[in-house]
């Protein structure tokens, strides 16, 4: 049973969303820094995909320069509010802190991190400028932490930079696809504000690129494209049931969620197909919504699944309910959801197999599924030269982000299938050099 | 069970715990909190005409998340009336007539020293100590440290108190000299019935970055103050020792202070001499409650080691407190760092790469971050030991088979120093160094 009751009001829903991270007090963030040992080649750095010099930013919280600590926070990642927010730190920075080597707690590096760049955010602190211009400029294509990160690199340098954006607002997944606990969409958008107001790249909202004549358009008028696409909605399953009003996928669920929040109407019962972190926010935020029922069915073992322990344990104490090793065959119901039938999985020889007799039943009002997204395929056989790889994914030259088409580069979900913020940050400010480096040559 | 009771120069009192002269001992009221909270004795808030003070008068150096690590403080004497303070000592010894009533003095011509005397005795003080040691302020007006930085001043005016004075008579010592002995021995020859130590150290706790000006900031003007706390401890212990160890004042009780906080720093004083400890910052900062830790941790110590009193242990560190010239400089010890306990830090490695001898070695590979010490590179300079964050991980250990002595004084009296800018004998001949460019080799792109 859920833990939660049903969100009426905006304040419930708040309520129920509580940040999981929230922004560190002043007193609480000197005796935080102040545990830090300021460890010799840290280990924190090195788990961090964007390489932050973390004791010398802690260091700078510590001794009341917390302006020179968010510059050194955004020196090596743009979107350094949001990276201390929803990073997975337990297994990146947090979770390579030599204090763990002693059993002891971590330093709270994401939380500090957040206090330093929310503090200059919210003072709106200088600290960015524009380069000169070099007369070139550059169309990114999407809004997400890869391309917003590959702008804001590409302003420093002197680059005319204009964003492409299919949606209403930037920020991509960290607004649009993040569990609502992890950072408020204010917070998320307010750092893109911030960024965009010193560095003047111009985001065109409501532009989806897709057609041919688009490209050739763009490709004449800009020196270099950088895609920052992610990837698409959430693929099919190919199971009889799934064209019924209340399947959805989770990433448009998720979607919703954060910009509907209280006024979202959810039934009863909900069942959470997949294994990855996206279905134990989907399975989590269902059951923070007051859904009575929060089933979480993942066709593998416990063992198998993608998604980060603390991730699966959030949804259990949020009420919800996991079964493995069941393999969903068909969604039933007339008109509308009444179920989904299963059939158990086994591992035989080393491959996944259904085990015969074993079908079952569950009812449920909605299922949600977060098996996997469609990748961006259409567009990108639109661009020639681009190569893709099996998986769909764009290849490119992982120094330079350079694409099979020269004046092409990607980076971010688009490349790497799907990975955290902080990994589109990084690469989106790579293919920036790597633009830099092309245009410059 | 130990006895932690105390004769200190004729003052007796039940532990050796005594509030130093200091804004804890400003009135009755809190001398009778503190007695009753578990001290032995105080020493009241210096006596003598009473002075005005500024509003602002404590600075706090802080290291870390660590709150007042230093203090100092440029509040006076006494600002409430003698016949105020006096009536209060009186009361307090009718509630506690076994604790220690110490009146610190500060006056200026012998007629006054003989009144205040007189006065306090009167009131029924158990002692007398001479506030010779206050660098701000009262320095100013020719008192406090003025006389303890002269030692014939100083002479004279303890004869004066001694020829007037009933009761035992400390007298306390600033530090702000270069050599304690100078006015120790002074106080001795006068006639002292014992010495107290370390006052608080002229200093300048900090500049404010707005105004410009010291803390405390009294309208954005500072002055110096007088530093305590913990980080004056390994002062006030050199100078006790000084004292201990000088023939003419060995033997003559004295009462520690600076910087004592833990049952720890209470052995440690009584290790180098003291009979007694005086403490101000602890209580500042925590509440006279402080004192349960050290009255607790004091007695275990005695417990554990079969000391009955405290006079079983004064002193035994002194002997061990010799000059450089006379360490053994076979002795050779060598860091061993504790894989099981090392956290992969690196602190040790880039302290001793950077700043030591180069003797730590790093594998360069994340997976492996647990340093290793080089033997032949290892001074023993204990420096790694410090620096590592575990507790007993890095550890010294005994290299030389306890066999050779050999002293720097031996050296020299058998012709064997270096004595010129290449001299053969060069400790660190043939000790390994890097090559100069090996420097650049530590460089990132």
């Amino acid at each position: 049973m859920s833990e939660y009751k049903r969100p009426i009001t905006e304040q419930d829903y708040d309520k129920n969303f509580k940040q999981k991270k929230p922004l560190m007090r002043q007193s609480e963030a000197f005796i935080e820094s102040s545990r830090c040992l300021f460890c010799f080649d840290a280990p924190c750095m090195h788990a961090c995909p964007t390489h932050i010099d973390i004791p010398l930013f802690i260091k700078q919280i510590h001794t009341g320069n917390v302006t020179g600590s968010a510059e050194t926070i955004y020196d090596m990642n743009w979107m350094g509010n949001a990276c201390g927010k929803v990073c997975p730190t337990q297994v990146l920075c947090e979770g390579a802190c030599v204090f763990n080597n002693e059993n002891g707690k971590p330093i709270e590096i994401g939380r500090l991190q957040n206090f330093a760049t929310n503090k200059a955010i919210s003072s709106r602190t200088k600290l960015f400028s524009k380069g000169t211009p070099n007369g070139k400029s550059v169309a990114v294509i999407g809004a997400g932490p890869s391309g917003l990160a590959c702008a804001c690199e590409l302003s420093t340098l002197g680059y005319d930079v204009v964003i492409f954006e299919a949606k209403e607002r930037p920020s991509g997944l960290t607004a649009h696809g993040t569990a609502p606990y992890k950072i408020t969409n204010e917070e998320a958008l307010d750092e893109v504000a911030y960024l965009q107001e010193q560095l003047g790249f111009k985001i065109h909202y409501l532009t989806p690129v897709t057609s041919e004549e688009q490209l050739k358009d763009i490709e004449s008028k800009y020196d270099a494209v950088f895609l920052g696409v992610g990837i698409g909605p959430t693929a099919s399953l190919n199971i009889k049931g799934e064209d019924l009003p209340e399947v959805v996928g989770a990433v448009e669920f998720v979607n919703e969620l954060r910009f509907a929040k209280h006024t979202m109407k959810l039934p009863g019962s909900v069942i959470v197909l997949g294994g990855g972190n996206t279905a134990m926010d989907a399975a989590s935020e269902s059951a923070r919504m007051g859904v009575e029922t929060v089933h979480l069915v993942y066709r593998r073992s416990k063992e198998d699944m993608g998604a980060y322990y603390f991730e699966y344990d959030l949804a259990i104490s949020a009420g919800v309910q996991s079964i493995f090793n069941a393999s969903p065959k068909e969604i039933t119901g007339n008109g509308k959801v009444k179920g989904v039938k299963f059939v158990r999985t086994a591992i035989e020889n080393g491959k996944l197999v259904e085990v015969a007799g074993s079908e079952f039943e569950i009812s449920c009002d909605m299922v949600i599924k977060a098996t996997g997204q469609a990748k961006m395929g259409s567009l990108f056989q639109k661009i020639p030269g681009l190569q893709l790889d099996s998986s769909k994914r764009i290849v490119v030259n992982m120094e330079t982000y350079q694409t099979g088409n020269p004046k092409y580069f990607a980076g971010g979900d688009a490349v790497n299938g799907g990975t955290e913020v902080v990994n589109c940050a990084y690469e989106g400010k790579q293919a920036a050099k790597g633009i830099h480096k092309f245009l410059h040559a | 069970m130990a006895d932690l009771s105390i004769n200190f120069a004729g003052i007796k009192s039940p532990n050796p715990f005594w509030l130093a002269s200091a804004p804890p001992t400003n009135s009755g009221y809190q001398i009778m909190k503190a007695f009753d909270a578990g001290w032995g004795g105080a020493v009241w808030k210096t006596l003598g005409v009473p002075v005005i003070n500024v509003s602002s008068r404590y600075g706090g150096m802080n290291y870390r998340d660590t709150r007042i690590s230093g203090f100092n403080n440029i509040e006076l004497i006494t600002d409430r009336p003698l016949a105020d303070n006096l009536r209060e000592i009186e009361e307090v010894k009718k509630y506690f007539p076994n604790h220690a009533v110490i009146a610190s003095l500060m006056v200026e011509s012998r007629k006054e020293w003989e009144q205040i005397i007189k006065d306090v005795e009167n009131a029924g003080a158990d002692g007398i100590e001479l506030n010779f040691g206050c660098p701000h302020g009262m320095c100013e007006r020719g008192m406090g440290s003025a006389v303890g930085q002269e030692p014939t001043v100083l002479k004279t005016i303890v004869e004066w108190v001694m020829a007037a004075a009933n009761i035992p008579v400390i007298t306390k010592l600033s530090p702000n000299i270069t050599h304690i002995e100078s006015p120790g021995l002074a106080a001795v020859e006068g006639g002292t019935n014992a010495l107290s130590l370390i006052n608080t150290i002229k200093s300048i706790i900090g500049i404010d970055l707005d105004t410009y000006a010291p803390y405390p900031v009294v309208d954005g003007k500072g002055s110096n103050g007088g530093y305590c706390g913990p980080a004056v401890k390994p002062i006030a212990l050199n100078m006790l020792r000084q004292l201990g160890q000088h023939p003419q004042i060995a033997g003559t009780p004295i009462s520690g202070i600076g910087g004592i906080e833990t049952w720890r720093d209470v052995v440690e004083f009584i290790l180098l001499g003291a009979t007694s400890v005086q403490v101000c910052t602890a209580a500042m900062h925590y509440g006279f409650g402080i004192v349960r830790e050290m009255d607790n941790g004091l007695r275990r110590f005695m417990d554990e080691r079969g000391y009955k009193t405290i006079y079983d242990f004064a002193g035994l560190a002194l002997p061990n407190v010799v000059e450089w010239k006379e360490l053994n400089l076979k002795h050779k010890v060598v860091a061993s760092i504790n894989k099981d306990k090392c956290i992969g830090c690196q602190l040790c490695y880039i302290a001793c790469d950077d700043t030591a001898h180069q003797a730590i070695s790093i594998s360069g590979d994340q997976t492996n971050r647990i340093p290793s010490i080089i033997e032949e590179n290892c001074v023993g300079c204990n420096l790694c030991s410090l620096v590592c964050p575990v507790e007993n991980c890095i550890t010294m250990e005994k290299r030389d088979d306890g066999k050779q002595h050999l002293t720097w004084e031996e050296l020299t009296n058998t012709d064997r120093i270096p004595v010129t800018f290449n001299d053969e004998r060069a400790g660190g001949r043939g000790h390994y160094v890097p090559e100069v460019a090996d420097a650049l080799k530590h460089r990132k792109n």
